[in-house]
């Protein structure tokens, strides 16, 4: 199997490379269309602020690339919000793959904003181990996506939110499984295990 | 629901953890990422890496130090000590690391706070804040606390969440290294005041005292060092006495 990680300005890319090297997964970095295109699964993830990433990927062309990819695609933290239509984050026009508005969460009582730390997952339909339901995963964002038909797991923060989304060959999570300890490997391991 | 975080921290000099560390599992007690992958086992939430050498010529070795803590722990960690500029933060984040923490360089030019938020998202962004009651005012102090500032902690701790800080690190030098329980009423009033994340540090000694600074000083992550480096307080025991407690943890 060959997996590609999308080689852009986003903070995590070592993060998730070092991930599947502790699954034992063959990879590689690139932003090569060819190479993208070819590959058995793409992994686009990030960390970072909607509006540079989306203009970093419009130069590059792979915002339109990563729209057609046929594969399976797994979205990771800004990488699943960048799925979506729109980004309230500097009124931000993203991929479109997902009919969805990413939004800001606002402070409510104690709950602080960025939502930052471990909270638990309940699936929903969803793409990942059954036996992951309720397990806690290592949420850092300020932007949500809403529950919507797409939704494969919720997770409870100021209101209930996407934590995964799947449609045909997108898979996303708003969560970074590359730092969930081993339940998050588990999540990885769900992706790498789909059939395409 | 979110999670309480617990967060052993560890003091590197020369890409070697110092103060002693007492596991009889641990072949190299010098050696950081072994004890970080021991603590990430037994259920730590994140870590912290505090650089207490911090020269030039031990920054390389710390980089690479973070390269390989980031390439074995499945964990998030934050690496602090001596960052006082964008393109050591950019080091870091290349090297791996998930947060960085900033101390006496945002003291000295708060603007740092603005300039990193905005390169790197506010996420990454850890302000660590060492301060001191002196009669009333709880005085900021930098240089690993030798030195004091003109900045109160409260206004300091809102300027730098105005500035763009994701979280604050606080320490109570009036508390660290008693083990007589964390500042509990100065972490209540920072919780009420800030609406970003607030670690407490400085006075762990017991299990009951992170039981108080979840309740009582509302903070969302506790840190401390030598209590898990001597396995006074175990991870797994404390996680369990909490969780029988009804605080929330994973």
């Amino acid at each position: 199997m060959k997996v590609v990680i999308i080689k852009y300005n986003a903070g995590n890319i070592r993060s998730m490379a070092f991930a599947m090297e502790r699954l034992g997964i063959d990879y590689s970095i690139t932003d090569n269309q060819e190479e993208i295109k070819t590959a058995d699964k793409v992994i686009f993830p990030g960390v970072g602020e909607a509006r540079s990433t989306m203009d970093y990927l419009q130069a590059l062309k792979l915002d339109l690339l990563i729209k057609d990819l046929k594969q399976p695609v797994l979205g990771v933290c800004l990488g699943m919000q960048l799925m979506c239509a729109y980004s309230e984050e500097n009124d931000t026009k993203c991929l479109g793959i997902f009919d969805e508005t990413v939004k800001q969460f606002i402070p409510k009582n104690a709950e602080k904003v960025p939502h930052m730390g471990w909270n638990s997952i309940a699936l929903s339909n969803s793409w990942i181990d059954a036996s992951l339901d309720e397990a806690y995963m290592y949420f850092v964002h300020s932007y949500y996506v809403p529950v919507n038909q797409n939704t494969a797991a919720i997770t409870d923060y100021i209101q209930p939110f996407s934590a995964a989304l799947q449609k045909d060959n997108f898979y996303a999570v708003q969560f970074h499984p590359e730092k969930s300890a081993t339940v998050g490997e588990n999540v990885l391991r769900s992706f790498l295990n789909i059939q395409s | 629901m979110l999670t309480k975080r617990i967060i052993p921290c560890l003091d590197i000099k020369e890409g070697r953890t110092v103060k002693g560390i007492n596991f009889e599992s641990i072949r190299d007690a010098g050696d950081p990422v072994e004890l970080a992958s021991l603590y990430a086992q037994q259920g730590a939430d994140e870590l912290v890496f505090l650089d207490i050498a911090a020269t030039n010529e031990n920054r390389k070795t710390f980089s690479s130090l973070v390269r390989e803590i980031a390439r074995y722990i499945n964990i998030p960690f934050t690496v602090g000590g001596g960052i006082s500029s964008v393109e050591d933060a950019s080091a870091l984040l290349e090297a791996g690391a998930d947060k960085v923490s900033i101390n006496s360089a945002a003291v000295r030019n708060p603007k740092l706070i603005d300039e990193m938020a905005k390169a790197f998202g506010s996420q990454f962004v850890v302000v660590a804040i060492d301060a001191k009651k002196v009669d009333n005012p709880w005085i900021v102090h930098t240089h690993g606390g030798k030195k004091p500032t003109d900045k109160k902690l409260f206004s300091w701790a809102e300027e730098a969440q105005q500035r763009g800080a994701g979280e604050i690190l606080f320490t109570s030098m009036n508390h660290d290294g008693t083990k007589n329980g964390f500042a509990i009423d100065a972490l209540s009033k920072l919780n009420q005041l800030l609406s970003i994340p607030v670690i407490a540090s400085g006075g762990a000694g017991n299990m009951g005292h992170f039981m108080d600074v979840f309740l009582l000083g509302k903070a969302d992550a506790a840190l401390a060092a030598s209590i898990f480096h001597f396995g006074e307080v175990p991870l797994p025991d404390l996680k369990k006495y909490l969780k029988d407690r009804n605080i929330s943890i994973r």
